[in-house]
Parts: C-alpha cells; sequence; structure tokens
C-alpha cells in the first residue's frame, strides 16, 4: 500500500479521537507510516458484527419477555458475553448456569447466588430479578 | 509519580509495548523488527474452537510469544509476574512504579473505557503500559491509541483480572536485562527462518495449508451453515484480518516494513526485493477485505461471492508458499 493510499473514513476508532497506524510505502518506494482515521471496507463488516450482535439481545429480550428464558441469558448477550465467560466471571459450573437460565429455576435463587450473576453483568440484584423483557440498558 | 516514558502509537498492541519498553531502557528498536524478530507472522485455523460464536482464526501467534521469541533472539531477560490476588498485584505494579520502572500489562478489552463500544468485547490479550500514578489515576499507554489514557485503580483492576479465555490473571512484564552486544544478523536469520518454516509447516490447520483449509471452508459456509452464519463468520473473518492491531492485510504490511528494515540493518538486499513482494501481497489481502465486505451490500448470488473469496484465499495461499520458499531461500 502507498501512503497516499492509507485510507482516510470515518471509521470507529475516530468516534473516540483516536487513529491507526498503518504502514505504507512511501513514494521512494521506502517503508514509513500513516495514521488512518478508518476504512469503509472495516466499517461494513463491523457494522455487520454489531447488527448480529443486537439480534441476539433482541431475540433474547423476546425470550424473557414470552417467560422462555431467565434475565441471565438476556443480560449475558447484552453484555457479550457467553456461557463459559459467565462461567469464568461467577465462579459456577456452566451447566449450573444453563439450569439458572430457566424461569423456573431462577425464581428460586437465593441472593447470594443472585448477586454472583449481578456482580458479573455490573447491575443490581433488583435489576436482575425484576427484569420482565423491557428495552433497556 | 510518573516516569520519564515516551509514548508512541503502533500498529499492534504487543509489539507497541515491546517496542516502547525497549525503548524506555535505551534499545532503540522498531515496531516492525519487533514483530519480524519476534517472528510474528503467522496463520493459525481453529474450526473447533469458536469466538466470538465464529470459527477461531487468528494471524499470530500466542499472545506473549512475539516478545518471548524477540528477548531469546535478542538475549534480553524479561520479568513475568501473574496473580491470583489483585491487592498484591497492585502491590507490585506500585512498588514498580516507586522504582521507576515502567511496566507491561496483558489486560481484557471489554472494560476498557477509552476504547470504541464497538472494539470492547472479551477479549483478554490486549497489552498496554503504565508509566505512573496520580492519586489514585494510573497513567496509561495504550500503544494503539494515539494518546495517553489513565485508568483509575478499579478500572485498572478490573482489566488485569478480566475472566475468560486467555485471562491476564494480572499479568506483568518488563524487560531486566539488555545486553551490550547484539548479534543482529544471527537473530534476524533465525526469526525469518522460523516464520518460513511456520507457513510453510505440514500441518493442517498452520500456514499456507491453513488458508487452503479456510477457502474449503468458506466454500461451503453458504451451504452448510445457512448465509446468515456464513456472512456473521465471514466479518469475523475479515475483522481478525485487518481490525486494530494487524496495520492492515492481516500484518502483511508490518512485516513488509520488517524485511526492508532487517535488509539493510544486515545489508542484504535481496530482503528489499523480498519486502516489495510482500508488500504487493498485502494489498491482496486488502483486495479481499474489499470484496467481502460486498457481500453485505449486494444480495445477489451468495453462493458465488463466497467461490470467489475462497479462489482468491487460494491464489494468496499458493502466492505466499512461493514467498517463504523463496525467502527460505535467500536468507
Amino acid at each position: 500500500m502507498k501512503k497516499s493510499e492509507v485510507p482516510q473514513d470515518k471509521g470507529r476508532v475516530s468516534e473516540k479521537g483516536s487513529r491507526e497506524l498503518y504502514y505504507a510505502v512511501d513514494d521512494n518506494g521506502e517503508y514509513t507510516t500513516a495514521l488512518s482515521t478508518g476504512w469503509e471496507a472495516k466499517n461494513i463488516v463491523q457494522d455487520h458484527t454489531m447488527q448480529e450482535i443486537q439480534e441476539r439481545i433482541d431475540q433474547a429480550q423476546e425470550d424473557v419477555k414470552a417467560g422462555v428464558v431467565s434475565p441471565i441469558v438476556y443480560f449475558m448477550e447484552l453484555r457479550r458475553m457467553d456461557w463459559q465467560i459467565v462461567s469464568d466471571y461467577t465462579g459456577m459450573w456452566k451447566w449450573r448456569i444453563k439450569r439458572h437460565a430457566k424461569p423456573m429455576v431462577f425464581a428460586k435463587l437465593n441472593d447470594k447466588v443472585l448477586q454472583r450473576y449481578a456482580d458479573t453483568f455490573e447491575i443490581t440484584i433488583e435489576e436482575l430479578k425484576n427484569y420482565r423483557g423491557e428495552e433497556c440498558k | 509519580m510518573q516516569i520519564d516514558f515516551e509514548h508512541r502509537i503502533t500498529a499492534h498492541c504487543e509489539n507497541g509495548v515491546a517496542s516502547n519498553l525497549l525503548r524506555n531502557k535505551g534499545l532503540d528498536i522498531s515496531e516492525p523488527m519487533v514483530f519480524g524478530i519476534g517472528s510474528g507472522l503467522f496463520y493459525v485455523y481453529l474450526p473447533f474452537l469458536k469466538v466470538n460464536h465464529a470459527p477461531g482464526l487468528s494471524y499470530r501467534p500466542a499472545p506473549g510469544w512475539i516478545f518471548n521469541r524477540l528477548a531469546k533472539r535478542l538475549g534480553i531477560k524479561i520479568k513475568r509476574q501473574k496473580f491470583s490476588n489483585p491487592e498484591k498485584a497492585q502491590r507490585v505494579l506500585d512498588e514498580n512504579l516507586r522504582n521507576n520502572i515502567p511496566a507491561g500489562l496483558q489486560v481484557g478489552v471489554y472494560h476498557l473505557p477509552y476504547f470504541p463500544e464497538d472494539y470492547r468485547f472479551h477479549f483478554n490479550a490486549h497489552n498496554l503500559v503504565v508509566y505512573g500514578k496520580e492519586g489514585n489515576e494510573y497513567l496509561i499507554s495504550d500503544p494503539t491509541m494515539e494518546t495517553v489514557h489513565r485508568l483509575t485503580e478499579p478500572e485498572l483492576e478490573k482489566v488485569r483480572f478480566a475472566k475468560g479465555v486467555l485471562a491476564p490473571k494480572g499479568h506483568i512484564y518488563y524487560p531486566i536485562y539488555i545486553p551490550q552486544q547484539i548479534d543482529w544478523e544471527k537473530a534476524i536469520t533465525k526469526a525469518i527462518k522460523k516464520t518460513c518454516n511456520d507457513m510453510l509447516a505440514p500441518v493442517p490447520i498452520v500456514g499456507v495449508k491453513g488458508m487452503r483449509m479456510v477457502s474449503r471452508a468458506i466454500r461451503k459456509w453458504p451451504t452448510k451453515v445457512g448465509v446468515k452464519k456464513a456472512n456473521y463468520y465471514l466479518a469475523q473473518l475479515v475483522r481478525m484480518q485487518e481490525e486494530i492491531g494487524t496495520g492492515g492485510g492481516g500484518f502483511r504490511y508490518i512485516y513488509s516494513a520488517f524485511l526492508q528494515e532487517a535488509g539493510k540493518k544486515i545489508n542484504r538486499p535481496a530482503l528489499l526485493e523480498m519486502s516489495d513482494e510482500m508488500t504487493k501481497i498485502g494489498d491482496l489481502w486488502r483486495d479481499f477485505a474489499v470484496e467481502a465486505s460486498r457481500v453485505y451490500k449486494k444480495r445477489s448470488n451468495q453462493t458465488d461471492v463466497y467461490n470467489k473469496l475462497a479462489d482468491d484465499l487460494l491464489h494468496l495461499a499458493d502466492l505466499e508458499e512461493e514467498f517463504f520458499k523463496k525467502l527460505k531461500k535467500v536468507i
């Protein structure tokens, strides 16, 4: 890539006021560095990824509303986690968490267990317990 | 308390931390040299390992390997420590800062407040330098950022003790010894040979063979997992190749820059030619990313697009096989 070809589209890093470094060749064929504000091709795949993540969150929200899953699933998706990550943060086995994802089981959880989930998702026990599938956070 | 430390933006975090820490210690070494001598160029496909709900793919070796290999080849000694106790981790860091030692830290990016929302995944192999502390705020030099940042004690603890795959466990590291004399020629030839062997490895998921395997997988994705999932997988593949850290083209440009700098340093004009060639290959990787991004624009025949991408990747694998065979010969 030539230095003059380093893309300067409006990218995601530029949102927080930073740019990315590229290595590119100047007119004499010497390698040099150039800063880039972003690249359209990356925005497209990035947007698509975000869209898929949002779909997962929306689906989880619907499922909580329909009473198919417990709020744990919604907050897991909202925090971009999966079963393994929730397991690592809470220190509980995956199968136990999957059990807690059932609304019936979830309703019987004590505050000590709920607190571990609340800490993991960075919310309060009340927010976790009272989540009914609303649009939020 | 602030240590005299020069923040420089680099393309990749691990190279950047290594380069900035070594410069601070008086060894002037660029990011491409760190990357090249650390044999940073790699390719591995891990279909059985799902990362963010997509098959795993990496354009670099495991975290820490680049700096470790670099250290070994240059005779540098690095001190590394991990912790189970966050308080102890902070004590060691504070102690270091008091002794004027800037420290490299491995962190998770999900809780990094200065990261754009789009990049905040549970990815735990990010690296940054702490070079001072004011009140209860740490001064942070994150090499992928243009400017320096600050993190409070709880914020830093959170990212140092992020959980999940490759959990950092408070991992702190810094160079403690740099030799007076360095045999650059030996280090560079050894490093290049290693990269050639990696890329030509007779392992189906590694190097050019790995690329061919991915090419076969891409071709099947639309029918095997459906267009929706295929599009998501493809997006992750392109993100791994182009997103912050690789310097574009899946590290190919950084590697070209290395070949050029190394060729001049040890006076091997052949490496300069190889650098030109790698740049051209890097451009083709960029074209591949552009081609892939078209999938999301037009809704026409998806299978054709995936077939075209698979062909492009096969072509890249052929070019790189030829390239690394040649590189192995000239070195």
